[in-house]
């Protein structure tokens, strides 16, 4: 019986699509665990080295570096941090909405943007709107090494070391819980000294070696870094996460077209039984 | 009793050591260092080596760093490690990497550009599909 052949095939694709999306939801469940712990393992960095920073603003180097610097503001950069893949909910979108309505407001003051994309998610967005991309980096992969955006970073601080920008921000999603990711910006340069503490407060100094200057270059670099790392970390996380939940409301939706197409299909059949019943009882009354 | 000082070593990467020690030995770029506790403020920077914490008389524990900086407070020393082998010229070429990569997306208007923008379209009728679909059903 040729019933609902159309229904019969829809049903099967859409139950195909379903075990991809099951798939890909257990694969995102399984990353997002994994993308966590490294996460949580490049905080004592960044909490390490912030605290370095903060010794540092309480002690009077003889020498003040051009990052802790405030200047007028004529451009600013900005890396933003992308995922490389979609099918990961609004994530990147939502990412996208908020750098566009920085970049709106910045227009307003007369201030140019200049952005370094992490993410192939990220350069095909910002090349269709046509900004201004100076360095990119992509493919970096489930778990990304430093080594992998060293370059883009350092575009950046060649460019504020050249005074052609003058703040420097992060863009990426803030890892909230496994249902909230809020995208965020980040301020990197120049460094914002926090208020003093009174233990640390008076006259002291570092012992810097080989000199001041150069200590606190390597230092400053290595700050800046370790706060894109942390973000370009966060960030994934949030792709796994987001990823799982768009996944998972994908199958359930999946779930609920096929139990409707089900519906159909065997309320035709059930139709076409009863009408070729009634055929042959017809057939039957008239001989 | 010995007097101890806290000693953490960090990469960016991970939390490599935490803990109590007697004394730290660490290659600074101009000759190695011994830190024990009260020690003046010192902040420099390490060149690859080998970072040897000495947690009593009988235990001495080795951590390779290819660089990295180091801070001395009187009650803690922190070793920022890189894992990574770090030298300007490296830096330089992944720096020009990076920049190349985007004029070449830039330039390059056939291959992936036009694909993600193919998806876009195909996004964007997909919806309207559903649109469609809908306004059926509800008529």
């Amino acid at each position: 019986m040729a019933v609902g052949k159309e229904i019969r095939v829809k049903i099967a694709s859409i139950k195909n699509t379903q075990k991809i999306t099951r798939a890909m939801e257990k694969v995102a469940t399984s990353k997002m665990r994994k993308t966590q712990t490294r996460m949580l393992a490049t905080r004592p960095y960044s909490k390490k080295i912030a605290q370095i920073i903060h010794h540092l603003s309480h002690a009077k180097p003889e020498y003040t570096h051009p990052f802790m610097v405030e200047r007028p503001i004529k451009r600013v950069g900005v890396i933003v941090l992308t995922s490389d893949r979609g099918l990961c909910g609004g994530l990147n979108s939502n990412l996208f909405r908020m750098a566009l309505r920085q970049f709106r407001s910045w227009g307003k003051d007369h201030v140019e943007a200049q952005i370094s994309v992490i993410g192939q998610k990220g350069c095909s967005f910002f090349h269709g709107i046509g900004a201004k991309i100076i360095a990119q980096a992509t493919k970096l992969g489930d778990s990304p090494h430093l080594e992998d955006i060293i370059g883009v970073i350092k575009v950046m601080l060649d460019d504020y070391r050249d005074g052609n920008i003058d703040e420097l921000y992060v863009a990426y999603n803030e890892f909230v819980n496994t249902m909230t990711q809020k995208p965020k910006l980040l301020q990197l340069l120049p460094i914002k000294c926090d208020e003093l503490t009174p233990e640390l407060a008076g006259h002291w100094d570092y012992i810097y070696e080989p000199d001041a200057k150069e200590v606190l270059d390597d230092l400053l670099v290595r700050y800046v870094e370790s706060l894109v790392f942390q973000g370009l970390v966060e960030n994934n996380a949030c792709e796994q996460a987001a990823r799982m939940v768009a996944m998972k409301s994908a199958s359930d939706n999946a779930g609920k077209l096929i139990s409707e197409l089900q519906l159909i299909y065997n309320k035709a059949r059930q139709a076409a039984i009863t009408q070729e019943i009634s055929e042959i009882v017809g057939g039957a009354a008239a001989v | 009793m010995v007097m101890t000082i806290h000693v953490d070593i960090v990469s960016a990467e991970e939390k490599v050591f935490s803990g109590l020690a007697e004394l730290v030995i660490a290659p600074a770029e101009e000759g190695d260092v011994g830190i024990a506790a009260r020690h003046a403020p010192m902040l420099t920077r390490l060149k690859a080596g080998e970072v040897r914490v000495k947690v009593n008389n009988s235990e001495t524990l080795p951590f390779y760093v290819s660089g990295g900086v180091l801070e001395v407070q009187p009650h803690v020393v922190s070793v920022l490690a890189d894992r990574a082998v770090r030298a300007k010229d490296i830096d330089e070429a992944a720096a020009v990497e990076a920049k190349r990569r985007a004029e070449e997306t830039l330039s390059d208007r056939s291959g992936k550009l036009d694909y993600a923008k193919a998806q876009l379209e195909l996004i964007e009728a997909v919806a309207q599909l559903r649109t469609l679909d809908r306004y059926r059903k509800n008529r």
